[in-house]
């Protein structure tokens, strides 16, 4: 059976981020459903595991949180991106994008290229 | 930033920990329901559904201890367990912990108070300011300091190196301040004393050189802080009273500086009064005698850049000039440097070394009670090994158990070094408060300061790591399943010969502790046995200063008879002598240079020996018990009219004449040419110390020696017996 892949704590905290940056304020259970989502169940997330993560975002100033109600009248944490987490998030942006434009020259590099 | 941003917020996580331990559960509680709602929305059922959600959303306790180390600072967390775990293991055990915390604290008790006289004597001796560049002038050929003051004034005026010298001597005087008049010790100090020492006076002035105008012309004195606070209780009036010292008024200018004893560490002189008055205080003036050296230490601050070396080149080339010009009086007069605080080198070398070998002993007794508990506690952790496989078992790691273990060990040792700490400080009250000599202002104030408190800690750390440690191999080689299935107290191997290791080291050291201490106490029995040369049993001494009624010149002698007939009157009395400088009592006992009859030329170096002299009364032999071996005892007869005479111990016989027989009736010179004949030969005995090896002694009719500097001073020693 084939394994999924397990997810790195920074590409969840980056991905916490940019979920934050394109929906707005959100509480866990609305992060967790939208990494699912795009990921298309390719990430093993134990969805816990997106608290402590939160936790830490909190700690550092990227995020800020708040009590506040949910679609059926729950209570329920939300989570908004600070502008320090706005900031960061553009940085690592650019540096994924970077690494990722780099493996890909990579890959698709041929044996004629290199001579 | 981040990281100390970081800190904060779990600091403050730690701190609230209640609200944020309810805080994830009720969003752990929010997520599974709304997830259960999207179930529900799947058409599961309400039970099924449930299940899926909290399937799905993971392991939650494991999740909630995750968050809470994210949160919190688990350090402190464990730490707070490891420390209640600790606390009641300690409590199970209450014999294993009094006997461990009560070992400890004697250890680094006894490490705490010997560091804190260390500290005392040692390396904060001095409340000057810039103490590092103060040194002391002493002899190059032997380690004594003693300079006449005409030498003085040559060093000081003449040299380069330093900023300015000082000189001071001790001396004991009569202070009549009105009421009933009491003797007191003072520092007789050279004009610049304190201007060379940087101090400020708590209270008026002090002297300077200005008020110098040659013998007796400064009659000043500025009163230590102590004997200001004893004797005078504080009252800041008394700058500018005229009170009577030896019977001569003297004004009263000022108040040195709380903490600043003198120069001299554990001698503390009641008050400072100018060198120039030597003749006031100590009844003869030696200005202007090059050959008399009573300066008891001259000292100064090197001026800056001025190294060791070359200050003692300076001096060396000063040294050079004094022989050529005073070849008489000035021999060999080469120079080195030492701290002032414990008398140069000659205190100085042996106090050190003396308080290394006890430190060193003080740390052995710690080591002994590190290895000590450190068989118990690897003793303990085996019987423990059962705990420690369950724990193993269950997932802890070796790491969080032998923290464990060290937090009891280091528990231990803190409670151990916090009583010990408080027991050092009792001691080191008492030891400040001590007096050991009534006859000397002798105090060390031995005042725990940081560095004390600093090497109690570290060795209270240091010591519960290390027979915290003795348990650590153990651990590490504890095979959990081995154990459990044994059933019994897995023994490991190794562990035994660590264990006896320590116990071999333990031994060792006690053997070396326990050896010690018996040469010591037997040394101090042989020498409370040994043969001193006077019987002090049943005998009394009376002590008095005839300078503080102003007695002095031949009205001495004269009443120092009428003391005698008048002791001799009092029932019980057996026999009454007189000597000037008591043996063993006094401490300042007057050492002076003999040379053969033949020596022309009374340099130094020709000496034939350095001999200690006595001042007696006729009858001094029969009360202190001397056994006169050959010859006769003095007469009242042997006054000043009188040819001189002498009586010498045997060692004096032996180093001046080659022996006992053939000195009787010979000659011998002293420094300022008298003959003396010597009259009879007496027993050896102890002088100076209760160790010393066998001294050349000589005993003057006290009738024929008035004029010497310290018996005009006055001390009589009584001897009586009943």
């Amino acid at each position: 059976m084939k394994q999924k892949t397990d997810v790195p704590q920074g590409t969840l905290a980056l991905m916490v981020l940019k979920t934050l940056d394109v929906l707005g304020s959100l509480h866990g259970y609305g992060i967790a459903r939208r990494i699912e989502q795009i990921s298309g169940d390719l990430l093993a997330v134990n969805q816990g595991t997106l608290y402590p993560v939160l936790l830490k975002l909190e700690q550092e100033g990227m995020i800020a949180s708040e009590w506040g109600a949910s679609e059926n009248n729950r209570r329920a944490r939300f989570y908004r991106l600070t502008k320090e987490g706005r900031k960061q998030l553009q940085v690592e942006t650019k540096d994924w994008q970077q690494t990722a434009a780099l493996i890909g020259r990579f890959f698709t590099a041929k044996a004629e290229d290199l001579s | 930033m981040k990281l100390l941003k970081r800190f904060f917020a779990r600091l403050s996580g730690y701190a609230n920990k209640r609200a944020q331990d309810e805080r994830i559960s009720e969003e752990i509680e929010a997520h599974i329901a709304m997830q259960t709602a999207e179930n529900l929305r799947a058409g599961l059922s309400p039970v099924e559904a449930r299940r899926q959600a909290i399937l799905k959303f993971g392991g939650r306790e494991a999740i909630k201890e995750d968050y809470r180390s994210e949160r919190g600072l688990v350090f402190f967390d464990n730490l707070a367990r490891d420390l209640r775990l600790a606390i009641r293991m300690l409590r199970k055990s209450p014999g294993f912990t009094a006997v461990a915390v009560l070992t400890l604290a004697m250890a680094i008790g006894a490490n705490a108070v010997v560091f804190g006289v260390l500290n005392a004597l040692i390396l904060h001796p001095l409340h000057v300011p810039q103490a590092e560049s103060l040194y002391g002038i002493q002899h190059g050929n032997d380690a004594l300091s003693y300079q006449s003051y005409p030498d003085y004034l040559d060093l000081r005026d003449r040299n380069r190196s330093f900023d300015d010298i000082a000189a001071y001597d001790a001396a004991q005087v009569g202070l009549d301040t009105g009421g009933d008049p009491s003797r007191a010790w003072v520092f007789l100090a050279s004009g610049n004393y304190f201007d060379v020492l940087r101090l400020q006076p708590f209270l008026g002035r002090f002297f300077h050189a200005s008020d110098e105008h040659g013998p007796n012309s400064a009659p000043y004195i500025v009163l230590s802080y102590s004997y200001w606070h004893i004797h005078f209780q504080d009252d800041r009036g008394v700058v500018g009273r005229v009170v009577q010292v030896n019977k001569y008024p003297y004004t009263i200018l000022g108040v040195a500086p709380p903490g600043f004893n003198g120069t001299l560490v554990f001698f503390n002189p009641g008050f400072y009064v100018p060198l120039v008055n030597q003749e006031q205080v100590e009844g003869e003036n030696d200005l202007n005698a090059r050959g008399k050296r009573f300066i008891f230490l001259t000292m100064g601050h090197l001026k800056p850049g001025v190294t060791k070396a070359q200050a003692i080149a300076d001096l060396n080339s000063i040294g050079s000039y004094l022989e050529k010009t005073y070849p008489k009086d000035d021999d060999q007069r080469t120079f080195t440097l030492a701290r002032p605080s414990l008398y140069g080198d000659y205190l100085g070398k042996p106090v050190r070394a003396f308080m290394t070998g006890l430190m060193f002993l003080s740390g052995l007794i710690l080591l002994a009670a590190c290895a000590n508990l450190g068989s118990l506690f690897g003793a303990r952790a085996a019987d423990r090994s059962r705990e420690v496989a369950l724990r193993l078992a269950l997932g802890a790691s070796r790491a969080r158990i032998l923290r464990q273990l060290f937090t009891e060990a280091l528990l231990l040792s803190l409670m151990g070094g916090a009583l010990g700490l408080w027991g050092g400080f009792v001691l080191m009250g008492g030891l400040s408060a001590w007096q050991p000599f009534s006859r000397w202002p002798a105090q060390l104030a031995v005042n725990p300061d940081a560095n004390v408190y600093g090497v109690a800690l570290f060795l209270t750390l240091a010591s519960g790591f290390l027979f915290g440690a003795f348990p650590v191999r153990q651990v590490l080689r504890t095979n959990p399943y081995e154990i459990i299935k044994a059933s019994s107290r897995g023994v490991t191997g190794g562990r035994v010969t660590f264990r006896d290791l320590a116990l071999i080291v333990q031994i060792a050291i006690c053997a070396l502790l326990v050896t010690s201490s018996i040469v010591a106490v037997r040394g101090l029995l042989r020498s409370l046995h040994s043969d001193l040369g006077f019987e002090p049993r049943n005998a009394i001494i009376a002590d008095t200063d005839l300078s503080m009624a102003g007695y002095s010149g031949a009205r001495v002698p004269q009443l120092q008879k009428r003391m005698i007939d008048a002791v001799a009157k009092i029932p019980g009395v057996q026999s009454v002598g007189l000597i000037d400088w008591a043996p063993l009592v006094s401490g300042g006992n007057v050492n002076s240079l003999v040379f053969s009859d033949a020596t022309a030329d009374l340099r130094q170096s020709n000496a034939a020996a350095r001999s200690f002299q006595f001042g007696i009364s006729p009858e001094y032999f029969h009360a202190a018990h001397t056994a006169l071996l050959a010859g006769r005892a003095f007469t009242w007869q042997d006054d000043e009219n009188a040819p001189r005479v002498a009586v010498i111990n045997q060692e004096f016989a032996r180093r001046v004449f080659g022996s006992e027989a053939k000195a009787m009736g010979e000659y011998f010179k002293r420094p300022d040419g008298t003959r003396l004949q010597v009259v009879g030969i007496v027993e050896d005995g102890k002088y100076a110390s209760l160790t010393e090896d066998a001294k050349p002694a000589m005993f003057v009719p006290f009738l024929q020696s008035p004029r010497r500097r310290r018996i005009s001073r006055c001390a009589l020693s009584a001897i009586q017996r009943n």
